[in-house]
């Protein structure tokens, strides 16, 4: 009994309701504010990418007029990629990293509560845009001046939002590595770690260089505009095309900051489901930091018709076909980790086997990108769109469902539907090549991307990638109903969950205690 | 609605994917690059076709592998699961391979890439200039130079009309060009940053201010190559399209001989006093073309992005205050800076229009020797 009143007396000195929330310091409830922020999030940028679809369903202006056209572009990329996909992965680090690595906690768990907190905040701000007279910023979420420059009220706005966002992607990049270098348990080397751990502390790092990259150059945008100050002004001395280096400084890591972690999630699940541990592990975490490395000197093949020397051009090209080797040697593990094994298909799956097939197909239309003299003709095109979709949403979007289906049931306790959960897939993955994979030829013919209106013989692939984006749009809210339904009970799940499944987290109970390991677990 | 549209499509498709190389407009721009009208235009295809193959290849081999595994190595089926988990020797082939085929890439590629980076030894240069939202040919050797806007009506833009066969891809004055003649173009831009782009010649440049980019070609051809603006530059990113108009070398001398003519014949006399009339009627004009894309032709503009002139401030105050934005524009928003893109009565036209449409009635009007003045 004693027990017992002492155990309620700790509970009652926790603040419940939206306090709890507020004041949190716990790594599991950050990591599932993180994560319902990100649904949110997902949700908010896929409306409007609904939008946009629909004004292309057909030529002509139907729905909104081009400069709303143009703030939906700009607003679906900064939502989707600082609101959606970043956040996310941060909240798979929260949950994940002190279970698999046998800590209590994160090791700077008010930092944590901070790096959170920041977020909402940010991103009131860049949504309020929207409702301010002249609207959302319309140049571009790569913001080049001049033209960014042309935007009204909303600037400063989106200035502050993004050296928000940068902060708190900083502070969440550095609890990850003291927590990684301090908290591991006895016996966790670094080369036990799992990859999911490694892929984020690479990450980390890749965050913690380039973000101050971001922030400075934008600004630099700022003082520009409202101080008079002429760092991308050529009539001033400066010079636009530099806006664009650093830019892509900070870009090209940041696309990586986008697919690393979901080669970690990966990696985690693909052994799991074939019941036969990783190939090549060692050769997965170099490759990892090889990519990493290369992501520093390959900003260039973004920016291939501003004329650059052809030295450069020539660097930039060889430079980015390189890329092509660690990820390949990715790819051929995660293939014979398959290889003989003995695999079941439950959602997670199935998620991680399609991110596989359609990240690869994105990785080569990104080798075909890399040829200079072939760029300049998919350069600013669809082709450039199909690309990064199929990178980002079937490679790192899918990767984050594959993750919630695989751990739900760890963090709940109960499990998700089954049979939802493959319909969510096949849907997903159906629709999601009915949207994307039809924006390849767009972008041979030469559809220019960021257009609201098309020459007519875009037409048909329009449609059906407007179909396509329609139904995957529709499918997602399946997502949302089969997490919420889970969060709510289903099915008691085991300690291990999945029969194949190795790891710290996995010998916690589901779900696991409030602070993961209060004793440090040995292994071995 | 939509079955409507779709069937001429499946029907194209069954077709098309029969007859790939049919001559229809469909088949000539359709599913993959076009083989363009260039040496270099071709083998960029070239180029394109062997790492499409290459892809394809690898493609075939590892997912063939995955689909057989998929298949074959499953619980259901009784599979039991090896415990192999490293091979020393497959990891160094399958890093030293794919190098070896990057390399085989690299080579051809970067031959082409020498060849199109060599714009020494041109014939005839012409300098292209982006605007929002139009593009500007300046013939610098023949002293002559035009616009290029788009002109696909309004009215098919808003979907009141039929849309034309070359639907936002057609302008008023299209670039022309002689075929056999190595032409280079400097692209630079007067606002933002644009890039001038068409496929056909495998011409892709970004335009930016401050700075010119060098490209050139060789047209083998004669033909209307179309492209338009492949990078955005604001609102109207989308209507500004790019036409290349391939002449024989005697057809491209004549029109050379009419636009010097022409450029002659419109030298105005600067002292001469306009009417009130005549500038209205010129001012219509020059504002739809140069102002109504923003300031809309109501002059009602556009709430928040951009200003209304109707009854605002500016077109009825001081006249040397609306003249002032209109020849300098205005700094940190998209208001250009007419004074170089206009001409001194085109500028007295067009403020005098403003101060007098849609119920301003200021009842002034402002001279072309004031324009002139107040440059």
């Amino acid at each position: 009994m004693s027990t017992a009143t002492t155990h309620d007396a700790h509970h009652e000195h926790q603040p419940s309701g939206i306090m709890r929330w507020l004041t949190t310091t716990n790594h599991k409830d950050i990591g599932t504010l993180y994560l319902l922020f990100s649904l949110l999030m997902f949700f908010i940028g896929g409306a409007m990418a609904m939008i946009i679809r629909a004004e292309l369903f057909q030529p002509g202006l139907q729905m909104v007029n081009p400069d709303f056209f143009n703030q939906m572009t700009t607003m679906h990329a900064l939502v989707m990629i600082f609101g959606a996909v970043m956040p996310a992965f941060v909240g798979l680090a929260n949950w994940l990293v002190p279970m698999m690595i046998g800590a209590p906690d994160m090791a700077l768990p008010r930092m944590n509560n901070w790096s959170f907190w920041i977020l909402p905040f940010a991103f009131l701000m860049l949504l309020a845009t929207l409702f301010m007279p002249g609207g959302a910023p319309a140049g571009g979420w790569t913001l080049y001046p001049p033209l960014s420059l042309q935007t009204g009220m909303a600037f400063p706005f989106l200035i502050f939002a993004i050296h928000m966002m940068g902060m708190s992607s900083i502070m969440g990049a550095i609890n990850v590595v003291v927590t990684i270098f301090n908290m591991r348990a006895p016996g966790m080397t670094f080369m036990k770690m799992p990859l999911f751990v490694w892929t984020w502390l690479i990450t980390a790092y890749l965050l913690i260089a380039t973000m101050p990259v971001l922030a400075g150059s934008v600004t630099m945008l700022l003082t520009d505009k409202f101080f008079n100050t002429s760092f991308f002004n050529a009539a001033g001395g400066g010079d636009p095309v530099m806006f664009q280096h650093i830019f892509w400084f900070f870009g090209h890591p940041e696309v990586y900051i986008l697919i690393l972690p979901a080669f970690g999630i990966v990696s985690q699940i693909i052994p799991t489901f074939a019941r036969k541990p990783l190939f090549g592990y060692s050769s997965m975490v170099y490759a990892t930091a090889s990519i990493a490395f290369l992501s520093f000197i390959v900003w260039g093949h973004h920016m291939f018709t501003v004329g650059m020397p052809i030295k450069g051009e020539l660097f930039y090209m060889y430079a980015t076909m390189l890329i092509a080797v660690p990820t390949g040697v990715k790819v051929f593990n995660w293939v014979s980790t398959m290889w003989k094994g003995s695999m079941t298909f439950e959602t997670p799956m199935l998620f991680a086997v399609a991110f596989v097939f359609l990240f690869t197909i994105g990785g080569f239309s990104g080798l075909m990108l890399a040829i200079t003299p072939v760029d300049f003709q998919y350069q600013e095109t669809y082709f450039v769109v199909a690309h990064f979709h199929y990178v980002l949403v079937t490679g790192a979007i899918f990767a984050i469902m594959a993750a919630v289906y695989y751990w739900i049931p760890k963090w709940t306790g109960n499990m998700y539907d089954e049979k939802l959960g493959k319909l969510h897939f096949w849907i997903s993955c159906i629709s999601v090549n009915v949207l994307f994979f039809p924006q390849h030829f767009l972008g041979l013919a030469g559809m220019p991307r960021r257009i609201p209106d098309y020459a007519v013989q875009f037409t048909e692939f329009n449609m059906i990638s407007s179909i396509g984006g329609f139904v995957f749009g529709l499918s997602q809210l399946m997502f949302a109903y089969i997490v919420f339904k889970t969060i709510r009970g289903g099915a008691k799940a085991t300690d291990q969950v999945w029969e194949g499944a190795h790891g710290l987290e996995w010998t916690l109970p589901s779900p696991p205690p409030y602070h993961s390991f209060t004793t440090a677990p040995e292994v071995k | 609605m939509l079955v409507r549209k779709l069937i001429p499509w499946l029907s194209r498709l069954l077709g098309g994917s029969l007859l790939l190389a049919a001559n229809s407009a469909y088949a000539e721009y359709g599913l993959n690059l076009p083989q363009g009208v260039t040496e270099i235009s071709r083998e960029v295809y070239d180029l394109h076709m062997l790492i499409f193959w290459i892809c394809v290849v690898i493609g075939a081999v590892v997912f063939g592998v995955m689909l057989y595994s998929i298949f074959h190595h499953r619980k259901s089926k009784g599979a039991k699961a090896a415990q192999f988990h490293e091979s020393t020797t497959v990891e160094i082939i399958w890093t030293v391979v794919p190098i070896l085929i990057l390399v085989a890439m690299a080579i051809p590629a970067t031959k082409t890439l020498l060849k199109m980076e060599d714009v020494a030894n041109a014939d005839i240069t012409i300098k292209i200039t982006g605007y929002q939202w139009k593009w500007r040919y300046d013939y610098l050797d023949q002293n002559f130079g035009f616009y290029s806007v788009l002109s696909t009506p309004r009215e098919q833009i808003e979907n009141t009309a039929d849309k034309s066969e070359h639907y936002l891809r057609e302008v008023d004055r299209p670039l022309v060009v002689p075929v056999g003649t190595k032409v280079r173009f400097l692209i630079t831009s007067n606002d933002v940053i644009h890039a001038w782009g068409v496929p056909d010649l495998a011409i892709k440049k970004d335009a930016i201010p401050g700075f010119i980019n060098e490209v050139w070609t060789l047209i083998e051809t004669p033909g209307t190559y179309r492209g338009q603006c492949v990078e955005l530059c604001g609102k109207d990113h989308g209507y500004m399209p790019v036409v290349v108009e391939a002449k024989s070398i005697e057809d491209y001398q004549l029109w050379v001989g009419e636009q010097q003519a022409l450029a002659l014949a419109s030298t105005e006399d600067p002292d001469k006093v306009w009417t009130a009339d005549e500038l209205m009627a010129k001012g219509e004009q020059v504002y739809a073309t140069n102002c109504a894309a923003c300031h809309m032709a109501g002059g009602e503009g556009v709430p928040g992005a951009f200003p209304a002139l109707k009854g605002s401030k500016i077109a009825t105050g001081p006249i040397a205050d609306h003249s002032n934005i209109v020849l300098h524009g205005k700094a940190g928003t998209a208001m250009a800076a007419f004074a170089a893109q206009l001409s001194d009565s085109e500028l007295a036209a067009v403020i005098t229009y403003e101060r007098n449409a849609w119920g301003n009635n200021t009842g002034d009007s402002i001279q072309p020797s004031q324009v002139k003045a107040a440059r």
